[in-house]
Order: structure tokens, then C-alpha cells, then sequence
């Protein structure tokens, strides 16, 4: 059957043809973005880890080795223990809020209304918005002289004048204010996320659960919400990380004041590591962020993968 | 000379193997059905033709040259694909022109290249338009003429046909041998559909579980089945098994009338029991069982559709007998035996 | 006659709903622009009614910020950063996404999931040792630094984006194309690409909107005022001493918002299908 056993000649050699194996061509298609990414994410990071255990300062570049001294003097200091508290608090308090109204929220935009499109892209509105630029409005609505929210109150009679609120000059509504505006910010993605989740599920699925007699309550909590999960972990994964490393509103709005009351991780690490220059202490009060992210990004992994069946 | 020569190629995917040693050759101008159950790796054996997979071994020679290492794009083959995978952003001459521009042919050679094959298909009122704007039976000629207007050194259609409705198949069953035939380019064609294969193929290789079981001529393959696979995976109803002592013994259920049509010859006796009979309008098949043979698969009888066998009803034991010369023996391991 | 009143007291109270979340989520931009439509008397009155204009509606505040602020060079400077950091992004991304897809199998998936997670790490974990890289770039205090930074966030972002939505194109149409005579490259510069171009205009659109979102690494990297970028600009620039130009500052605030703002209504639900790892169809 075998007409020709040996070939005439050889085309070509493998090289004239190496950009056409899919390997060699992939591999040079990734490298750029991973070596972006290693160089300004995986050395940086390195960097970080290697400044927490050594003396290096602005002041005085050194690279001297100091063991976990850092570490050591920061949990000495009661005003880092306050700010490791503050971002908890700070990260759980406004997701439990966020989430709240964004599941609240997404149950009202499921329905459809007259104008529902126009409130969508005004709900949208938090999210989408530079947060620096609607932190800014925010301190304007707080102001302690001009605050329009006081003027509403005075006016309803709700509360006089002279005992009108100084919202970011009192620790504790200083608090109250950054969880607000940090919620107010979330809970449009949340609303968002759990739209496209409950979308997501086949009307079919729920027709079934529906004629197999499950009430609403049922449908949500058993049937939608299970199934949804890994898209609102994921959205709510970002939303933790995102919180618990931020500082621009804590920054904005009350400069980690009165007193560190509202100071976060993000916030004392700028704090020392570029206004004071102590860039050692600085990147050592980062990395307490690394035990939390590490726990989000194994989250991450599992509901990643979970997406794919 | 063979066009197109597979040398035992095997390809494995991480632990599914695909393709199991397929050595085929392919003269020059010849159409091969690849024919084959689903997942039986038709469509990977194509693809490892044209190069858009690596066998994991074995040797693919086209015309003369051996390709392992060589990408589609030297090989000069054609691949028609079963959505046809027009280029969407082109138009439709376009997308004709589209393998002459990659071999930088002159533009006038494009123009009048372009302007036979879509003559030769008769698409040339649709030569502006783009591919959605067509239905479904002009977006295979269009596949098609761009398949056949470099003139290839092969031709390879993976179920082209699957996409398009019932009638609309038959008569481009008939457009597609005769395109072939008049420009005569050696083709080969996947499919599982044996009616397309019976019909179209010069020869035809049955595949099963990545392996060929049979090469030859439709006749070939109907009448002198390699083993038990070809013999049951080809012809509707498939031809009838009685199993015994281990081995089989099968014929066709046009061969197996009812004792008083064999006329001459000799012939083997047996008492059926038709359990059903179906009619379907030019034929009727009668279901039924054998006395004293095992099968796992009802017997089956194909009849004239008017006569005598009217009378046959369920429930009756009537004598049947099957020509000798149509009797085909297979041993314990399926394989065709010349004696039982 | 109850059931009327049941169903008119829930269409009431859905639409009352309806109305807080607006409200809630809308009313600090009205905020902004009403504030910056009012004259200063207006503004710092306490004993006029805020919601509403007590005095002539006046665009002063907009004229000072271009004329008298760098507001305008803000702008620029947002504009060239942003244009940069999606050419970057597009050149290195494109090839990743679809690399990652198509060509890398297996490991291909989780390089891609481990490019995404990078997008999980924190400006706030990164900036100390960035910033001493900057510094010795000799980019301190200039906006070519953020080019230089923010790739770190939008590549892993539009690779993953990219990603997903190669996995969904049509394989049928590369690969007609590689057998028609193509190589690898030419099919994805000749068919991926265009056939692609709405996945591109996604990525374009948010990578710019990333940048102009970004808050952290600006106000780490950049101190002097021509060289910010208009969010950085907006919200710490506009105090003079102690006093802040609330009327400047919200119109700025504003101008610089709407487009991000319209941007997210068109591509929302693109992005959402990104952010969740395709998990939306
Ligand atoms: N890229 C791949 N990775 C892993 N397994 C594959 C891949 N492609 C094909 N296979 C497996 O190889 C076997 C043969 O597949 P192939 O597509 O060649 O079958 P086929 O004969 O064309 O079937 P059909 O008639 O259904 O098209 C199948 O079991 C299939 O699951
Ligand atoms: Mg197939």
C-alpha cells in the first residue's frame, strides 16, 4: 500500500518554522505582561518583605539586616494595635453594610419599572466615580460649619444647632463616616454582582423549584443564593481586599484622625514609610496586610475554579 | 503517487487516545470517506493532516514531502470546516481571495482565480455580500470555492454537510462530487453518515476507536466486510449476527427471504419468528428471531413492500433461507473467515 | 377594596425604595454640582436652604479652575497618562489573553489565574518599594512614573478580561485561516484582532478608567502640582493654606467624574463578566 517508504526530501529544517509551533509563539506572546508583572510586582514585593527586616530609611539608605526588630517595636506601639483594630473594623463593618444594601437593592432592580435603566446608571454612580473625587464631596457634606446633612437635621427640628454633630472631629463618628462612604462606595458593585449572578441562573431552574412548590423564600435562599455564590464570593473578595488596603478615603476624609481613630494599615504605612521616610517600619506595617490577602487569594483560587463547571 | 501518505499515525491527547496507528494512503485525484462512529477521531486524523495538530507519532508525507514539522500553511492542503469558518470582516470574494493573498499571487491571477471557482459553485451574485448575510447552503459553496481555489494538493472536508437541512444535503452531496471530479482534486471526507459515504466516496476507510478497520470501495465494504465492526456499523439494518460455538455467521436482511423467493442455488435453511414488521413505503422490514441462534440484536428481514409477505404475521414461525454465496463467516475475534 | 390598598401600599412603598437608593447614591454628585453652580455668598450662608440656589446660578467656579488653578494641565496630564498606560497595556495584554487561551494549554489556565491574582495585590503593600524604584529611575515627582506603574494593575486585569473573552471566540475562524496560508501571527493579526475589536474597545475603556480611578500611587509618587493627575489634583491641590475652594473643587471633582461615569454605564456589563472570571455569560 505504502507506495513511496522513503520520503523524496525534507522541506525544511524545524527553524525555518519555529514561530509556527504554538509553544515557542505563546511563550513570547506572554512574556511581556509576565515580565511587567514580575518586575514591578514580584521584585517590588520582594523589596517590600526585604525593607521590613532591615534599618532603611530615606535618610539612611542602608541595607543593614535587622531580624524582626521592626515588627517587634510595631506591636509595641499602642497606636498600631489601634490601627490594626480600626481596619477591621473598618473592612468588616462597611462589606456587612454594602452587602446588606446591595442584596437589598439588586431585589429591587430585578423588577422591571418604568426608568429602571436611568436608575441602574445612577445606582452605578459610587462605584464608578473616582472614590478620591466622591471622598472630596463627602468632606464637603461633613463639613463642621457647612454640612448639609446638619442643615437637614437643624431644619427638621431633629437636632439644635449647638449641638449639631462635628462629623469627622469625633472619633467615633469619624469611624461611623469612613465605614459609611467606604459602604456607600461598594454597595453599587454588590448590587451589580448580584444582579448578574441571579440573571445568570436559568430561569428554567427556578420555573422547576417554583412548580415543585418552593415559596420565595425558598427559591432565594435555597435554590438562587447557593447558586450564585461563587460570583458574590468572588465580588466580595475583591471588595475586602480593596477595603482593607485602602487609605484614600480614610486619607481624604479625616486623615487618619482625631487622634488615629480612623487610622487603617494603608494609611499608618504612608504615614510612616513616605511622610516620615521610614521606609523599613513602613514596609513592615504592610505586610501585616499579607495574612488577609493570602486568606483571600486561596478564596479567590477555589471560587475561580468553581466557575468553570 | 500517493498525495497524501499517513505512516501509523497515533496521537494522544493527555490520556485519551485518539488516534491508534492509522497508515492510509491516498492516490492523487482519489475521494476517501473517512467514515467512523462519533469520537472515533475522524476529525482529529484531519486535523493532523493539515497541521493543525502534532501527531504523537508517525509519519504524514504530502506529496513526496514528509510535514511532520511543517506548519499548515506550507502544506498546500485545504480544510473545509463543518461551520465552514468564513471570515466574518470579509466579503465573500474576500474571503475566495483570502488563501491566494496569503501565497502573495498576483492580483490579476487573484481576480481571475476568484472569478472561476466562484463560477464553477455558482456564487458570483453573492461575491459582495458577507457571510452572514448568507444562507446556509451558500456559505458551504463559499467555504467550498475558498477550499478549492488555490487547487490543493488535497482537500479536506470535516462533515461539511451536517450543518445544512435534509434536502438541501442530498443535492450538495451531488454538487460536491461533481465539483471534485471536474477539477479533480484528491479529497478527503469525513463523516459518520454511511449513506454520504456509500454514495460519494471512491473508496472508503472505516474508522473505529482511532483505528481503520477496512479500506475499499463502497462494494468492498458492503458486501465483503473486514470484520464484525464494518459489517454491523455499515448498511441499514446492519447486517444480521447469529453467534455460535463463538463464532458469527452474517447476511444481509435483503438476503434473508422467506424460502419460496430463492429460487436456484444453494442455499441455508431457517425457521424465523417475525415478532413486527415495519413499513416504509418502497420496503418492509421484519423484525423477528432465529430458532436455536443467540443474538444480541433482533433479526431483521428487508422485504419487497408489496406481496406475498403480507401474510407474514407476528407470532408465526416461517421458513427463511439465505443464498450461500451470501453468508459471510467471522472467527471468535470478529475477523473475516473464508469457512465456518 | 383591600387588595387595592395592599397593592398600592407596595407599589408605594417600592418606588419609596426605589427613591432612597437613588438618593443615597446620587445625591453627593448632585451635591457636586449644585455646589459648584453657587456663588460664594450663596455658598457659605448657613442660614440660606442648600438644596437650591438662594442667589444667580454662577460659572465662576469654572472659570477660575481653568484660569487660575492647573486644573487644565490636570486634565492633560490624566489624558497623556491614561493614553500611555492603555498602549502599554494593549500590547502586552492582547498577546497575553490570547497566548493564555489558545496557545499555552494547561498551563496556560493557571499562568492566567496567577497573572489575575496580581491584580490582588495592594498599591498600599507595593508603594513603599515602588517608590524607591521610581526615585531611582529618576522619575520622582513626575508623572512618568504612573506610566510606568500603572501597567502593574491594568495588565493582569485585561489579560484576564482578554482571556475570557478569546476562550469564547470562534476557534473555526483562526484556524481556517492558518490552514488558508497563514501563520500563527498573521492569523491573529489578520483575524483575532479584528474580529476582536469590541473585547479591544472594552479593554481600552477600562484601562483608562483605571487610571483615572487610581489614588494611591499618585498621591505616593507625585507632590508637585504640574505634574498630578486630575484626581490627585482635584482632591489635594484646591486648599489654599486652610481654606479649602469648595465651589472649585466640586466642579472639578465633576468634570473629571462624568466621563468615567458614562464609561461604566456602557461597558458595565462587559466588565462584570470580566471581574467574575466569565462566570456571567
Ligand atoms: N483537544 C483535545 N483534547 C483532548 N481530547 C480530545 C481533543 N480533541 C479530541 N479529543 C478526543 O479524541 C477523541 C476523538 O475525537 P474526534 O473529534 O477526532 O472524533 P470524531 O471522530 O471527529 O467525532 P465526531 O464524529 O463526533 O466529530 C474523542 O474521544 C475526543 O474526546
Ligand atoms: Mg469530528
Amino acid at each position: 500500500m505504502a507506495t513511496i517508504a522513503e520520503p523524496a526530501a525534507r522541506t525544511a529544517s524545524r527553524f525555518r518554522f519555529i514561530l509556527d509551533r504554538r509553544e515557542v509563539l505563546g511563550s513570547i506572546f506572554v512574556a511581556p505582561a509576565i515580565l511587567y508583572v514580575l518586575l514591578l510586582v514580584g521584585v517590588p514585593f520582594l523589596l517590600a518583605v526585604y525593607y521590613s527586616v532591615s534599618a532603611y530609611t530615606i535618610y539612611d539608605p542602608s541595607w543593614r539586616f535587622v531580624g524582626l526588630t521592626n515588627f517587634r517595636q510595631i506591636l509595641q506601639n499602642p497606636v498600631f494595635l489601634e490601627t490594626l483594630e480600626n481596619t477591621f473594623l473598618f473592612t468588616f463593618a462597611s462589606q456587612l453594610l454594602g452587602l446588606i444594601l446591595g442584596k437589598f437593592g439588586a431585589l429591587l432592580l430585578l423588577r422591571p419599572f418604568p426608568g429602571r435603566k436611568i436608575v441602574r446608571a445612577l445606582i452605578i454612580l459610587p462605584w464608578a466615580v473616582p472614590i478620591a473625587l466622591a471622598s472630596v464631596a463627602w468632606e464637603w457634606m461633613f463639613d463642621s460649619l457647612y454640612s448639609v446633612i446638619n442643615w437637614t437635621m437643624i431644619t427638621l427640628g431633629i437636632i439644635d444647632r449647638s449641638e449639631a454633630p462635628n462629623w469627622l472631629g469625633n472619633p467615633h463618628l469619624a469611624m461611623l463616616c469612613v465605614i459609611v462612604v467606604n459602604a456607600w462606595r461598594f454597595f453599587p458593585f454588590a448590587i451589580v454582582i448580584f444582579l448578574a449572578g441571579i440573571t445568570s441562573v436559568p430561569q428554567d431552574i427556578i420555573d422547576a423549584a417554583t412548580v415543585d412548590g418552593a415559596g420565595f423564600w425558598r427559591r432565594n435562599y435555597q435554590i438562587i443564593l447557593p447558586m450564585i455564590f461563587p460570583i458574590v464570593a468572588v465580588g466580595l473578595i475583591f471588595g475586602i481586599v480593596f477595603t482593607f488596603t485602602d487609605l484614600s478615603i480614610v486619607f481624604l476624609l479625616t486623615n487618619g484622625g482625631p487622634i488615629n481613630a480612623t487610622s487603617v494599615l494603608g494609611f499608618q504605612g504612608f504615614q510612616v514609610g513616605i511622610l516620615s521616610g521610614d521606609v523599613s517600619h513602613g514596609a513592615a506595617i504592610s505586610l501585616f496586610m499579607l495574612p488577609v490577602l493570602l486568606l483571600m487569594v486561596v478564596g479567590m483560587l477555589r471560587f475561580i475554579r468553581r466557575r468553570e463547571i | 503517487m500517493a498525495a497524501v501518505l499517513a505512516q501509523n499515525i497515533v496521537k494522544r491527547f493527555e490520556n485519551v487516545l485518539a488516534v491508534n496507528g492509522i497508515t492510509l494512503a491516498v492516490p492523487d485525484g482519489e475521494f476517501v470517506v473517512l467514515l467512523g462512529p462519533s469520537g472515533c477521531g475522524k476529525t482529529t486524523f484531519l486535523r493532523i493532516i493539515c497541521g493543525l495538530e502534532r501527531q504523537t507519532s508517525g509519519n504524514l508525507i504530502i506529496a513526496g514531502d514528509i510535514v511532520n514539522d511543517v506548519p499548515p500553511r506550507a502544506r498546500g492542503v485545504a480544510m473545509m470546516f463543518q461551520s465552514y469558518g468564513l471570515y466574518p470582516h470579509y466579503t465573500v470574494r474576500n474571503n475566495i481571495a483570502f488563501p491566494l493573498r496569503t501565497q502573495r499571487v498576483g492580483r490579476a491571477v487573484i481576480e481571475s482565480k476568484v472569478d472561476w471557482a466562484s463560477r464553477l459553485l455558482g456564487i458570483e451574485h453573492l461575491l459582495d455580500r458577507r457571510p452572514r448575510q448568507l444562507s446556509g447552503g451558500e456559505r458551504q459553496r463559499v467555504a467550498l470555492a475558498r477550499a478549492l481555489v488555490r487547487e490543493p494538493t488535497a482537500l479536506l472536508l470535516d462533515e461539511p454537510l451536517s450543518n445544512l437541512d435534509a434536502k438541501l444535503r442530498a443535492s450538495a452531496r451531488q454538487d460536491i462530487k461533481q465539483f471534485q471530479r471536474r477539477v479533480g482534486v484528491t479529497t478527503i471526507y469525513v463523516t459518520h453518515d454511511q449513506v454520504e459515504a456509500m454514495g460519494m466516496g471512491d473508496r472508503i476507510a472505516v474508522i473505529d476507536r482511532g483505528k481503520i478497520r477496512q479500506v475499499g470501495t463502497p462494494a468492498e465494504i458492503y458486501d465483503e466486510p473486514a470484520d464484525r465492526f464494518v459489517a454491523t456499523f455499515v448498511g441499514t439494518p446492519p447486517m444480521n449476527l447469529l453467534t455460535h460455538n463463538g463464532a458469527h455467521l452474517g447476511f444481509r436482511p435483503e438476503n434473508f427471504l422467506p424460502k419460496e423467493m430463492i429460487r436456484g442455488g444453494d442455499f441455508s435453511e431457517f425457521s424465523f419468528r417475525v415478532d413486527r414488521s415495519e413499513y416504509l413505503g418502497s420496503e418492509r422490514i421484519v423484525y423477528g428471531a432465529i430458532e436455536g441462534f443467540d443474538s444480541s440484536q433482533p433479526i431483521t428481514a428487508k422485504l419487497p413492500a408489496h406481496g406475498a409477505e403480507q401474510t407474514l404475521r407476528p407470532g408465526e414461525w416461517h421458513p427463511f433461507a439465505v443464498r450461500n454465496k451470501d453468508l459471510r463467516y467471522f472467527d471468535q475475534d470478529g475477523k473475516r473467515t473464508d469457512r465456518h | 377594596m383591600q387588595r387595592i390598598i395592599a397593592s398600592t401600599l407596595r407599589e408605594v412603598s417600592f418606588y419609596g425604595a426605589v427613591a432612597f437608593f437613588v438618593v443615597l447614591t446620587a445625591f453627593p454628585f448632585y451635591w457636586m454640582l449644585i455646589t459648584s453652580l453657587k456663588s460664594n455668598p450663596d455658598l457659605y450662608n448657613v442660614t440660606n436652604i442648600p438644596f437650591w440656589f438662594n442667589e444667580a446660578p454662577t460659572l465662576e467656579h469654572f472659570r477660575y479652575l481653568f484660569e487660575d488653578t492647573l486644573f487644565a494641565r490636570w486634565l492633560l496630564n490624566s489624558l497623556v497618562i491614561g493614553v500611555c498606560v492603555v498602549a502599554i497595556t494593549l500590547v502586552t495584554a492582547l498577546p497575553a489573553g490570547y497566548s493564555l487561551a489558545r496557545m499555552t494549554g494547561r498551563s496556560g489556565e493557571a499562568l492566567g489565574i496567577g497573572v489575575f491574582l496580581t491584580y490582588l495585590v495592594p498599591p498600599t503593600l507595593l508603594f513603599l518599594p515602588l517608590s524607591r524604584i521610581v526615585a531611582s529611575l529618576g522619575l520622582q515627582n513626575s508623572m512618568w512614573s504612573l506610566v510606568l506603574v500603572y501597567p502593574t494593575f491594568t495588565i493582569p486585569f485585561c489579560t484576564w478580561l482578554l482571556m475570557g473573552f478569546f476562550k469564547s471566540f470562534p476557534r473555526e475562524i483562526e484556524e481556517a485561516a492558518i490552514v488558508d496560508g497563514c501563520s500563527l501571527f498573521g492569523a491573529f493579526i489578520k483575524m483575532v484582532i479584528p474580529l476582536s475589536l469590541p473585547a479591544i474597545l472594552t479593554t481600552v475603556i477600562f484601562t483608562f478608567t483605571l487610571t483615572l480611578q487610581e489614588f494611591v500611587y499618585a498621591l505616593t509618587f507625585i507632590s508637585s502640582s504640574a505634574q498630578k493627575p486630575v484626581t490627585l489634583g482635584v482632591a489635594t491641590d484646591l486648599v489654599r493654606g486652610d481654606i479649602f475652594f469648595w465651589g472649585e473643587i466640586m466642579a472639578g471633582a465633576l468634570i473629571a467624574s462624568i466621563p468615567v461615569a458614562i464609561a461604566y454605564n456602557f461597558f458595565l456589563d462587559r466588565f462584570i463578566s470580566g471581574i467574575t472570571g466569565g462566570a456571567v455569560k
